[in-house]
């Protein structure tokens, strides 16, 4: 089953991808996927929720605003989509990862 | 033929307590189908009704009951088998397809471990921590016990479709989100233990809490809960916590006949009357609750256990060892640190070392406001500073108790406690 790995945090840590995939703690958490024979089939890391545009349709028109969906202290700051038998699998690869130390994991199978 | 149909109805009732987990793991594991599952092992039953009526008991009315339920299986999946995608299923009953109502296969032949193993997947299915934990009970109850939606409705005191409705979410959970169906391996399974056994104790505490005059399924969670734990215990005997609960809620369990009174009223356990403690129960859970203690495993169901058996093995409350359960509470909290915890060391170290100690204790919890609307927090205040003669305070907060008390007979005691402090309080003033 795939499951998309909502990483979310306050944004307290604002390093971009070159520098998180140099992490010892992310590059850890690589090596565990490779040793779970788990398969990191996409990851991206979003830019800070201050740059975030949040649009809607109603009646037609569309209404363009600032910021992110809600004003919640937790913003997603990226996403991994993996290849796992099942959930507990996913559990365990969401609770390694180094954001899950200060923010939360959301798991959310991919609906096929 | 009252007699007969009689007996009939007994080894179905009890067929039914020893099978029904057994065949719907069996089914479940087989086909993945919960649903189908349980409608298939239920039918089993409804058929058991007729043909023992007729043909008398089977020697083994559970393989009987699994071979009528997987029969059943394989009848429903050929009907649905049109539809492709239960092509796999239909193969896979096929397989079983030479197992008979009249020649049933014999149980006792399957390894035993692999029985075992059957119920343990559908107990840490249903308990999985991705579902809600209301829906976890509910499914516990539905799979493992057996009881219909209604009953587990009227147990939890919501509309049946409400209950029907958590089911249905709670399955199609599993299914959507791949909670897998097995024992979890052993690097996860501590944590998935404990999460077992909050819903067995979750169960025995709804009984419990249920009056004498609450509806009989209601009542009768205890002995669920007190049923699931002793299947656990056979199926991990190993685990210290799983011991460690079946001996508290047998403790618990063995105190029922004292805890209310005629009225329906909760009797403090200092009032209760210790002849009606069953005292066999309790001889055997301290039995069940030395042999844990002796692999040196501790952990909060024991050490709660250990509390209860220092009140049963006092014959009042001035012989209670309360030092002994102060520091029994102290390692609870330090194993999971709770303000309830405390509060009750409060308790313990007052009778142990006086009021004054244990109202510090309630104080800080005051100040640290965790427990600001919990009316238990303010009566155990208000008990203590009874015992210290502060009685214009204690009457205080006996009724800022009474404001946040939960039922009745809890507004009941509180009432008559304000009454005697406000006798006593004119009484000291007068003297």
């Amino acid at each position: 089953m795939r499951y998309m790995l909502m990483i979310c945090d306050d944004e307290s840590d604002s390093r971009g991808p070159h520098e998180l995939v140099r992490d010892p703690a992310h590059v850890a958490w690589i090596d565990y996927l490779d040793r779970r024979g788990i398969t990191l089939l996409d990851g991206v890391r979003l830019r800070p929720s201050a740059d975030a545009t949040k649009v809607q349709s109603r009646n037609g028109q569309t209404l363009i605003s600032d910021g992110p969906f809600v004003e919640t202290k937790e913003q997603i700051g990226g996403f991994a989509l993996v290849e796992c038998a099942h959930l507990d699998d996913a559990i365990e690869v969401a609770a390694r990862h180094p954001f899950a130390a200060h923010g939360v994991v959301e798991v959310r199978p991919v609906w096929d | 033929m009252g007699l007969v149909s009689g007996t009939v109805e007994e080894a179905v009732a009890e067929a039914f307590r020893e099978s029904w987990a057994q065949i719907v793991a069996t089914l479940i594991g087989s086909t993945g189908d919960w649903d189908l599952a349980e409608e298939c092992a239920q039918d089993a039953f409804t058929a058991a009704v007729e043909a023992w009526t007729l043909r008398g008991v089977p020697e083994r009315p559970g393989a009987w009951l699994t071979s009528v339920a997987r029969n059943r299986v394989t009848d429903v999946l050929r009907r649905r088998s049109l539809g492709a995608e239960k092509f796999k299923e239909v193969a896979l009953a096929e397989r079983d397809k030479d197992v008979v109502v009249t020649e049933p296969i014999d149980l006792d032949e399957v390894a035993m471990s692999g029985v075992h193993d059957d119920r343990l997947r559908l107990i840490f299915t249903c308990c999985h921590p991705a579902l809600p934990l209301d829906a976890q009970v509910a499914l516990t109850l539905r799979a493992l016990v057996g009881l219909s939606t209604a009953e587990i409705a009227r147990a939890f005191l919501v509309p049946e479709r409400t209950m029907a409705q958590r089911l249905v979410r709670a399955k199609r959970k599993i299914h959507n989100a791949g909670i897998p169906y097995r024992i979890p391996p052993r690097r996860l399974l501590g944590q998935r233990v404990e999460a077992v056994l909050g819903v067995i104790y979750l169960l025995f505490n709804e009984g419990y809490s249920a009056s004498s005059g609450a509806d009989v399924v209601r009542r009768g969670l205890t002995g669920e809960a007190l049923r699931l734990v002793s299947l656990l215990t056979t199926l991990m005997p190993e685990d210290c916590e799983v011991a460690g609960l079946q001996a508290l809620m047998l403790m618990h369990d063995a105190r029922s006949a004292a805890r209310l009174d005629e009225t329906g009223d909760l009797v403090p356990l200092e009032e209760q009357d210790r002849t009606r403690w069953d005292m066999g129960k309790i001889a055997e859970a301290v039995d069940i609750l030395k042999g844990a203690m002796q692999k040196a495993r501790p952990g909060p169901y024991q050490i709660q256990a250990a509390i209860v058996a220092c009140h049963a093995a006092a014959g009042d409350v001035s012989h209670t060892d309360w030092s002994q359960i102060a520091a029994l509470y102290q390692r609870l909290n330090d194993l999971t640190p709770s303000p309830v915890v405390e509060l009750n060391r409060a308790v313990a170290v007052a009778m142990a070392y006086g009021p004054t100690a244990g109202l510090a204790i309630v104080d800080s919890l005051v100040e640290s406001r965790s427990l600001a609307s919990y009316h238990l927090l303010h009566a155990v205040r208000a008990d203590l500073l009874d015992r210290l003669q502060r009685f214009d305070e204690a009457a205080g907060c006996y009724r800022e108790a009474f404001n946040l008390a939960n039922t009745d007979s809890e507004r009941r005691f509180l009432a008559r406690r304000l009454m005697e402090i406000a006798e006593r309080g004119t009484h000291s003033s007068s003297s």
